[in-house]
């Protein structure tokens, strides 16, 4: 089966140091979390996949075509992106920030229609923050917003999902949400996300190890294989542990 | 209808009123100073219908009109800029026009404004100021190489700003008969302004205030980032090089007909979003009405505060334009 998004044998550099080396991924439907210690290139790779980083090497194909030849507003409708928090400006509502993730839909000119209304109301909704729609970002706590966040990228509607730690801020009951979220996710589209949080990624579908740069490891959840890579790369400073169909990661204090 | 909505409709229509009142505020408004009363002798007297007709009314209406340019520019700098304190000068058309006036006066001075080759005796001092205005600003974009990154668009907007007012000085120090007029292009002026320069501006107006409009969606997603912007499919680099045309023709143009006056493009979007934030679309549209309430409020007061005698209205604007941002940055300690 064609990988709804591939990446061959990719090399990216940043400000001459080379970040991303030989990393090679098939993604199919289902939910994957990229994990790796601080600087392993998670965030670089999330950015290369959405098209926002242009490789110096290899290849990236979006449903067997390649990504550089897509153009920009169909891409941006296949593809939808959530940064890794950072500082957010303006003084928009809430609805108004989801709004914007109708764009790719919409173009600059378009008017929202009854679809795209339901869109953003079904993102809030699902990213837990419908209850502040008409609520101004600035008045928002840090998770508030990054729930918000979400909601913009969840309203484009896109059958990839690319999110960079989109449980940063969020207290754990929140967490616990956006991973059931995903999970469900999962099962319509793809789903690709970066989280430091260990126990959390190992909720997904499927983990992908970084260190260096360089895939270390590639696997399902449950692939005992992939778990002592993980232990191997955060230095033994964690097990992970069998808890019912699952597994769980705990800090190894010796 | 939400409470947001309401304020915005509420501050349109304060600014609206405020406007009209201004306007004929302006009208009466003259050397022996403010009265409705001097305004109706005055319209009665053989010289009336002149005076007001040819003086009073195309300063006022152009002084509105400067200040919603102003406003208009503001907005899109802060936006642009993803910085509330973003000043519509930032990008070289301040230092520009200001040097292309200099020359100019320095021309005139030393060999009289006839001698000058081509076109320039003709486009006079207000073409000039446009002029230089828009050449500071591509020099900026040149030196930036294109509006593809903020940081090196402000960057190169700084260098350009203090190198051209480095000539300025240099041509003045050789020309010393150029200050006076550099000094008055500095500090802000609606006195020259006729009905010619009305048409300009309101045509500028016209046209500009409806284009920016269009782009105001991309002003609204740069709130998330950069990279946000390109992954919603939106071509950044070409839009926002869109906005930098649009912002550099609307402040040449406030510049060219009332020189460099101060805090409006700045203060006018604030206010906007301290009393009814919103989307870009309505930003843009408020702070270019919330720039012209400003800058006659400020004519009006430079005309009568001290009368006869007047102040140069950008010397008005400055003093309360320095006054707000004191009192925000008060604000801002205390919460």
């Amino acid at each position: 089966m064609t990988p709804v998004l591939q990446a061959i044998d990719l090399q990216v550099a940043l400000g001459g140091r080379r970040v991303l080396q030989g990393v090679s991924l098939d993604l199919q439907p289902g939910w994957t979390a990229i994990v790796g210690p601080n600087g392993a290139g998670k965030s670089t790779l999330l950015r290369t996949l959405a098209g926002l980083l242009p490789p110096q090497a290899g290849e990236l194909r979006l449903q067997g075509r390649p990504l550089a030849q897509w153009p920009a507003a169909q891409r941006a409708r296949q593809i939808a992106w959530l940064a890794q928090q950072g500082a957010l400006t303006g003084d928009l509502t809430v609805r108004e920030l989801v709004a914007l993730g109708r764009l790719p839909h919409l173009g600059l000119f378009g008017t929202a229609g009854p679809e795209d209304e339901r869109c953003i109301a079904q993102a809030m909704g699902e990213a837990g923050c419908a209850a502040w729609a008409e609520r101004r970002l600035s008045q928002l706590s840090g998770g508030e917003r990054q729930r918000c966040l979400l909601a913009r990228a969840l309203a484009v509607q896109a059958p990839v999902l690319l999110l960079d730690e989109p449980t940063t801020h969020l207290d754990p009951p929140q967490q616990v949400a956006v991973v059931r979220l995903l999970r469900r996710l999962g099962q319509q589209g793809t789903v690709v996300s970066v989280l430091h949080d260990l126990p959390l990624a190992l909720q997904a579908d499927r983990l992908v190890l970084l260190r260096e740069g360089r895939v270390v490891a590639a696997g399902a959840h449950d692939d005992t294989a992939v778990h002592a890579a993980l232990t191997e790369v955060f230095e033994q400073a964690l097990r992970i542990e069998r808890s019912g169909s699952r597994y769980i990661a705990l800090p190894d204090l010796g | 209808m939400t409470a947001g909505a309401a304020a915005r409709r509420r501050l349109r229509a304060g600014l609206a009123l405020a406007s009209a009142l201004l306007l004929a505020a302006g009208l009466a408004a003259g050397g022996e100073g403010w009265s409705p009363a001097a305004l109706f002798q005055l319209l009665g007297s053989p010289d009336g219908a002149l005076i007001v007709g040819q003086i009073r009314a195309p300063r006022t209406l152009g002084a509105w009109l400067t200040g919603g340019l102003l406003g208009l520019a503001g907005a899109l700098a802060q936006g642009l800029f993803r910085n509330p304190l973003a000043d519509p000068f930032l990008l070289g058309s301040a230092s520009g026009a200001s040097l292309a006036v200099v020359a100019l006066l320095a021309a005139a001075t030393l060999g009289g404004l006839d001698t000058l080759p081509g076109l320039l005796p003709r486009i006079g001092l207000v073409g000039a100021a446009f002029a230089g205005a828009l050449a500071g600003v591509l020099l900026t974009l040149l030196l930036a190489r294109g509006a593809q990154h903020t940081l090196r668009l402000l960057l190169a907007g700084v260098v350009v700003g203090v190198v051209l007012s480095a000539f300025s000085d240099l041509l003045t120090i050789a020309v010393p008969e150029a200050l006076r007029g550099r000094q008055a292009f500095m500090l802000g002026s609606t006195g020259t302004l006729g009905w010619d320069g009305c048409v300009l501006l309101a045509l500028g107006l016209v046209l500009l205030l409806p284009l920016a409009q269009r782009l105001s969606r991309v002003l609204d997603a740069l709130v998330l980032g950069e990279d946000s912007v390109r992954s919603l499919g939106l071509p950044l680099s070409t839009l926002r090089l869109l906005l930098v045309v649009l912002l550099a023709a609307a402040t040449g143009l406030a510049v060219s007909q009332a020189g460099l006056v101060a805090f409006v493009g700045l203060a006018a979007p604030h206010l906007v979003r301290r009393l009814a934030p919103g989307l870009h679309g309505h930003l843009l549209v408020v702070s270019a009405l919330a720039g012209g309430v400003l800058l006659l409020a400020a004519d009006v007061v430079a005309r009568t505060l001290i009368a006869p005698q007047e102040l140069p209205v950008g010397l008005l604007t400055a003093v309360f334009g320095g006054a707000y941002l004191l009192w925000l940055l008060n604000r801002q300690r205390e919460s």
